[in-house]
């Protein structure tokens, strides 16, 4: 495999070739030779995507509900671009994807784009591949962005972070849902979705998950304003939150995001009902999407987090390539086995071990402090 | 560098083209080849051609594996193979079909650039075996 080849299926694929970006996508994923050079290649090409991540419970409604974002920004013109993550078995490694079956909306529209990718099990790996196959998408044209996951761990987590913006999505009645909440993914959500919200037990879940979120410990979070979601849902989605109150009906109880006071705008996350399967409330998750890009932008907090984002790109990809590096150091000297033997003997212990391999490598960086 | 060593994980796109509602048979194959260790994607039923070329063209899968048991395969199979032409992806697609294929709609298939056709009984690593040896090599 050369360069040339590389570049050839980079070009390619700036050159709106579907198949070339389904390729690329596949050499991401499998972190094929010559994968990296892609992936620098087309960064220079990005940043023009916005992305939006959606995570929750199994059966909740996510691939619906991108069926029916994807139709309306194709509605308006716009391309999008899926990503869908499932998880793989981890005694086989193998895995059905299914999201693809309720991409009923987008038939055979190739401007669609929508890829299933399976946790693969590589450490930390899914959301260094996600990011790059996001990165694909971007440099390829695509306006919109979608990342889809189950939220059922710290890798899926991970995997959203992807987004600029982070959709948890909820059904109704299922206590056990909001319990899941509790720990962790509520503090990823700029927005919270209960789905299927004319099953019953909708309203009481909307209270709960507002409950939730005023009392989250956010130094920056105005404790005190009540019923965001329910406002933001009644009035057509003219979220509060985020908007710099350039509004009229913006006036009531967002004192701290009006413009004319000089403090950064603040978002509180907002919680909004959808029916996915009939489009309703479709409409209002996309204003509030726009309302919260538009707060990104104006508190500056999108470019921090593009530089965030970066930042731990660089901490994963070096975590996993010094990883390789011992790895093979291991290997050199006769494979972790028989380091394990010698500790389990008490002939060692694990940290004489890790040292004895990690020293050279300490040494080796040592020296160049000149 | 060996260090990049690449996972190699066959792809499959099991998928049920036409108006045939029985996909017990393709449910079978997918969970086999999952077991397998393959990434299986199901397209679902009743889908159209242009579905199936979307989806194998985008998940960029090694093999195609289309379930007929309607008897459209001589209408179906031959759009499913122009359009996988049209989007470059027919030469390194491994395409199966699986389903009722009478013995004579069999040559006209294969010359079309089907691989395989499995007729009902092929014992399933029968089929596992044939995708493993294969499968296309992805550069």
């Amino acid at each position: 495999m050369s360069r040339a080849v590389e570049s050839d299926l980079v070009e390619r694929l700036l050159d709106g070739e579907h198949r070339a970006l389904a390729r690329a996508i596949t050499k991401i994923e499998s972190q094929s030779p010559g994968y990296r050079d892609i992936v620098s290649e087309l960064h220079a090409h990005t940043g023009d995507a916005s992305v939006v991540g959606i995570t929750g419970s199994p059966g909740a409604g996510k691939s619906t509900l991108v069926d029916k974002l994807a139709k309306y920004y194709r509605d308006q013109g716009e391309t999008v671009g899926v990503i869908a993550v499932d998880p793989s078995s981890p005694y086989t490694g193998g895995a059905v994807l299914g999201d693809r079956i309720r991409m009923a909306s987008n038939v055979g529209d190739m401007d669609v784009f929508f890829r299933s990718m399976s946790a693969r099990g590589q450490l930390g790996g899914l959301s260094t591949a996600t990011a790059d196959a996001v990165k694909a998408l971007d440099a390829f044209g695509k306006d919109r962005i979608i990342i889809e996951t189950v939220g059922a761990g710290q890798n899926e987590v991970d995997v959203v972070k992807t987004a600029d913006t982070v959709i948890v999505l909820v059904q109704p009645g299922s206590g056990d849902d909001v319990q899941m909440l509790k720990a962790g993914i509520l503090e990823i959500g700029d927005l919270f979705v209960v789905n299927k919200a004319d099953m019953e037990g909708a309203s009481r879940t909307v209270a709960e998950l507002q409950e939730m979120i005023h009392l989250r410990d956010d130094p920056r979070a105005n404790l005190d304003t009540g019923h965001h979601g329910v406002e933001a849902f009644d009035d057509a989605g003219h979220g509060h939150g985020g908007h710099d109150g350039h509004g009229p009906d913006d006036a009531d109880a967002d004192a701290d995001t009006d413009a004319d006071t000089d403090e950064p705008p603040v978002w509180t996350p907002q919680v909004l009902e959808t029916v996915a399967t009939t489009g309703e409330g479709i409409d209002e998750l996309v204003e509030t999407l726009d309302d919260h890009r538009d707060y990104l932008d104006a508190s500056g907090e999108l470019a921090e987090k593009a530089r965030k984002r970066a930042g731990e790109e660089i901490r994963q990809l070096l975590r996993s390539d010094v990883n390789r590096l011992l790895e093979a150091e291991l290997d050199r000297r006769g494979g972790v086995e028989e380091f394990a033997e010698a500790v389990v003997e008490k002939e060692t212990d694990p940290y004489a071990v890790a040292e004895d391999v990690l020293e050279p490598l300490r040494e080796c960086l040592d020296d160049r402090d000149d | 560098m060996s260090a990049d060593s690449e996972q190699r994980t066959i792809r499959c796109l099991i998928a049920k083209v036409g108006l045939d509602g029985h996909d017990r048979g393709a449910h079978v194959i997918s969970r086999a080849f999952r077991d397998a260790g393959f990434e299986v994607i199901y397209s679902g039923l009743h889908r159209a051609p242009d579905e199936i070329i979307q989806a194998t063209v985008q998940e960029d899968v090694d093999v195609l594996g289309i379930s007929i048991l309607s008897g459209a395969h001589n209408t179906l199979v031959p759009k499913v193979m122009a359009g996988l032409e049209e989007y470059g992806a027919l030469d390194d697609t491994l395409v199966i079909v699986g389903g009722i294929i009478p013995e004579e709609d069999r040559p006209g298939l294969l010359e079309q650039g089907v691989d395989a056709i499995f007729g009902p009984g092929t014992p399933m690593q029968e089929t596992i075996d044939f995708v493993k040896e294969n499968a296309p090599e992805r550069a």
